[in-house]
């Protein structure tokens, strides 16, 4: 057994230590909003935070954070770059299917945290490892900047 | 995707060819209020008037959605006693925007407030529906607005006007003075204002207006304007339940190997060692395939992993990339069936001293959507439950129904989010395969595929190879063109109806149509199979013959020395929509300008038209070239006329993603077999593009009132030709093989 302490809560689970925090949070805990994608930390669909840095869970064995604080995109709001960075990803109508948004966001909001006003190529930078095959990419550079301030963010043409 | 039955869903041949009285069913909803149902044509409706084959989809899938010639509603707007609109369609969100243009076009005339229209998805609640939703659920084709565009309308003012007229009776006025505005009739004179939920039951009671009005376009409040996505805020907080995220109480979760060589058979495998994994249940098998299930996901792959599963590989042990394009070229010299033939082509060509050939090659390509397959499967013994995020509900149901063997009643498809489609959830094997596993296993099962079996057990979109060629005048006009197309048929497996005299409609969309005025045209289909399954990619036809028409014009323009974006202007005084996008598209790049330069990189500029999915699309290209041969897309210019806008956000929205999409399988895309196996198997070595590699992206919207053309595949299909000509006008190297490499393009 061990505890994980996820969006401010402790969840007991009896798992093996090598287990993907991705399988644990989804299967066990029962928070979907965090996606499988690769399972190789290829494409960022399973973003979490773990103390606040971003982290691909699909290959981050849950041994690894026990007594660490972990995030999910079904807290994200709480925290106030999260819920900035959220709401530019609606008022930019940034998604299509969805189902990698959480990863972008949750990418997206460590990368506010550590760089209130990032570049075009600091954006390119964090993002790059979150993958989207709807190709909403022209948007999540305009929410971040939107969510950063930055004046120029505006949609295209 | 588009097949022979295209026209059919023409809003207004289906105005014209549907009477009214069969088109619209009113009546009162059970439990108070007012239900009309009616039909949202299906783009298979006229395949389906042919006995389908033995294929993927099975004989229980072709008796679900063959449909009896009468009338039978499919799409269903109800409006119960609180005033609450709930409108309940087969089409399914798979980021393409539907759920959203959907509602505007009901909301546009039924007069309520768009964000307050609740969608239901298909199948319905038995009790509550009378008429069984059945016929082609179909999501697909770049067709679910085109399709609605005329009956749900209709829909939506039938019920207004019955509302009115509702009101107008109680309050004993002639129901031209009154006015229906947010879900409320109004009165002006005496000031009497109602909600629609006070009406529906009076209303359910009128007899149904024959022939309500549409509103002129200069009269929408809805239609044309940028309405925000409704699915929006669910996705941006992870609470959208994609079909991946079903969870039931007792659950198990199971993943699978599948043969890694189409054909082979399971041999071996270690039980007792996947069954020693901590959380693994069981070891389920069928012939070619096995799944582990566990408590949660990880079991279950370690589980797979220490099962250790051996395979004989079966006929095609010996399938690679180069005994396919050996036995194509060899196949593709022989003739065709006709898909157009005009004039004489090939004597024009033969007595040309001006002519051109060449041949193109297309690899096979992956879907790859985010979401991996998965299917949630209960199957008791009078019943199977599934659980799936599916383009065509009634397919699945149809597997299952055959596989079980139970009656299609007795399944019950539930629809879910779709996490990418693309194509890949037109097909049903995942589905097939996941309910012959659940036969072996009690209670409810989850099987999710790794990214790995995802990409090595895709159904491809099929390899193509194109021989092609063209005479020239003395002005360096063409005057003859030929082009044979060889490949596989998705449509004799999918929709045989849809293949006419040996020609694969999808095959040769987009060869076809061409815009050009050429006076000898003739265009052929070579049917070729590999021994791999193959199916719709999004762009369909479109995305390989708009590539290889529109490259070969470029190689046309430039072997007369002229301007490609002069060339094909000049040859289009019969197609003047298509002329003025591709005017639009080259005077907003500033087509003829020097580019800014690139350091240590090549820069070049390439254009390309169509028509495709009812809209008229250019894009020109911006790219720069490096030393290495690597090339990246800096810009892209869209120039699309489809006809009527909905939401001009979901248009743009659109554009720039099947820009992306397209771009990724251009630059990067290619699935090859060598020893009957994939190669690839993740988004390592299966690369798609990033957020680094994402050009910029203009849009511009012609201004219609046209009929609404699709807009799901468009900017896929666009972008290759204009990608590639780009690379020519750089480098100087034309690409004739696609994905474009880059050891052809290294800096000399």
């Amino acid at each position: 057994m061990l505890t994980l302490t996820i969006n401010d809560k402790p969840h007991r689970i009896d798992v093996s230590d090598d287990m993907p925090l991705l399988w644990a949070v989804r299967d066990v805990v029962g928070l979907e909003g965090t996606k499988f994608g690769c399972g190789m930390a290829l494409c960022g669909a399973c973003t979490v935070h773990v103390d606040g840095q971003p982290v691909r869970s699909c290959v981050t064995p849950v041994a690894s954070v026990v007594g660490k604080r972990i995030t999910t995109i079904e807290a994200i709001e709480k925290n106030p770059v999260g819920a900035r960075v959220q709401a530019a990803w609606r008022d930019l109508d940034v998604v299509q299917c969805g189902y990698c948004q959480s990863g972008q966001i949750m990418s997206a909001t460590a990368l506010l945290q550590k760089n209130p006003k990032p570049s075009d190529k600091d954006i390119d930078d964090a993002m790059a490892g979150n993958i989207c095959r709807c190709g909403t990419y022209v948007r999540v550079r305009a929410a971040i900047h939107q969510a950063a301030g930055n004046g120029a963010a505006k949609k295209e043409a | 995707m588009k097949t022979v039955q295209e026209t059919s869903i023409v809003s207004a041949k289906l105005d014209n060819a549907l009477p009214r009285r069969q088109f619209l069913k009113v009546g009162a909803a059970a439990g108070g209020g007012l239900m009309i149902g009616f039909a949202m044509p299906s783009f298979l409706a006229g395949a389906q008037a042919a006995e389908p084959g033995e294929s993927a989809v099975g004989k229980g899938a072709a008796a679900a959605t063959s449909e009896a010639a009468g009338f039978a509603p499919n799409a269903f707007i109800r409006i119960d006693r609180s005033g609450q609109v709930i409108f309940v369609m087969h089409k399914v969100e798979m980021g393409q925007g539907t759920f959203t243009s959907m509602p505007m076009l009901l909301a546009e005339e039924l007069e309520v407030d768009v964000t307050k229209v609740k969608l239901e998805q298909a199948p319905p609640d038995g009790q509550r529906y009378s008429d069984p939703l059945l016929g082609g659920q179909l999501t697909g084709g770049s067709t679910s607005v085109r399709g609605a565009w005329v009956p749900l309308r209709t829909a939506g003012a039938t019920a207004r006007t019955m509302l009115v007229a509702a009101a107008a009776q109680a309050w004993a006025v002639d129901p031209s003075s009154c006015s229906a505005a947010n879900g409320v009739v109004s009165h002006k004179a005496s000031g009497k204002s109602l909600g629609y939920g006070k009406l529906v039951d009076a209303a359910a009671k009128l007899p149904v207006p024959k022939d309500v009005k549409l509103k002129d376009a200069k009269d929408f409040k809805l239609i044309g304007t940028p309405v925000k996505r409704l699915d929006s805020a669910d996705k941006v907080d992870g609470r959208t339940e994609f079909g991946i995220d079903v969870r039931l109480p007792g659950m198990k979760f199971a993943t699978v190997a599948a043969s890694p060589v189409v054909g082979g058979k399971l041999l071996t495998t270690d039980d007792a060692k996947a069954l020693a994994v901590k959380g693994v249940h069981q070891v389920v098998k069928l012939d070619d395939a096995v799944a582990v299930v566990g408590d949660h996901m990880w079991a279950a792959k370690q589980g797979l992993a220490a099962l250790n599963p051996t395979w004989s590989d079966g006929p095609n042990a010996g399938f690679s990339n180069a005994v396919l394009v050996a036995a194509m070229d060899a196949a593709s010299k022989n003739p065709g069936a006709v898909a157009r033939n005009d004039g004489d082509a090939a004597k024009a060509v033969a007595a040309s001293a001006n002519k051109l050939e060449a041949i193109y090659q297309l690899p096979f390509l992956a879907h790859a959507p985010m979401e991996p397959i998965n299917c949630t499967v209960d199957i008791k013994p009078a019943s199977c439950d599934v659980w799936v995020g599916t383009q065509v509900p009634t397919f699945a149901q149809g597997v299952a129904a055959k596989i079980t063997g139970l009656p299609l009643d007795k399944v019950q498809i539930h629809n879910h989010y779709i996490g990418g489609g693309f194509g890949r959830r037109l097909e049903v094997d995942s589905v097939a395969q996941a309910v012959s596993f659940a036969k072996q296993i009690k209670g409810p099962v989850k099987f999710v595929w790794t990214r790995e079996e995802d990409v090595q057990h895709d159904m491809y979109r099929p390899y193509y190879y194109d021989r092609l060629s063209a005479a020239l005048d003395d002005k360096g006009n063409p005057v003859a063109w030929t082009h044979r197309v060889t490949g596989s048929s998705i449509m004799a497996r999918f929709a045989p109806a849809a293949v006419v005299d040996g020609v694969d409609s999808d095959a040769v969309e987009g060869a076809k149509e061409l815009q050009y005025s050429i006076p000898n045209v003739h265009v052929d289909y070579v049917r070729h199979e590999p021994p791999i399954p193959t199916a719709f990619w999004r762009g369909v036809g479109p995305t390989h013959n708009v590539f290889v028409v529109e490259s070969f014009m470029d190689e046309l323009a430039n072997k007369a020395g002229k301007d490609p974006f002069e060339y094909r202007r000049a040859l289009l005084d019969k197609s003047p929509r298509a002329k003025a996008v591709l005017e639009l598209a080259a005077s907003k790049a500033g087509w003829g300008t020097p580019l800014k330069p690139v350091e240590g990189s090549r820069v070049g500029r390439g254009i390309s038209l169509q028509l495709a999915f009812g809209s008229y699309m250019s894009l020109v290209s911006e790219i720069a070239v490096n030393k290495d041969g690597e090339v990246s897309l800096t810009r892209v210019i869209c120039a699309v006329d489809c006809g009527q806008v909905i939401n001009p956000d979901t248009v743009r929205a659109q554009l720039e993603g099947g820009v992306i999409f397209g771009a990724s399988a251009a630059l990067h895309g290619e699935i090859t077999f060598e020893k009957g196996r994939v190669q690839q198997s993740n988004f390592h070595d299966y690369r798609v593009l990033r957020i680094n590699e994402t050009p910029l992206i203009e849009t511009y919207i012609v201004k219609s009132s046209e009929s609404p053309g699709g807009l799901g595949e468009p900017g896929t299909s666009a972008i290759f030709a204009a990608l590639a000509n780009a690379v020519f006008a750089a480098t100087g190297q034309r690409v004739r093989k696609l994905p474009i490499t880059t050891e052809a393009l290294k800096a000399a």
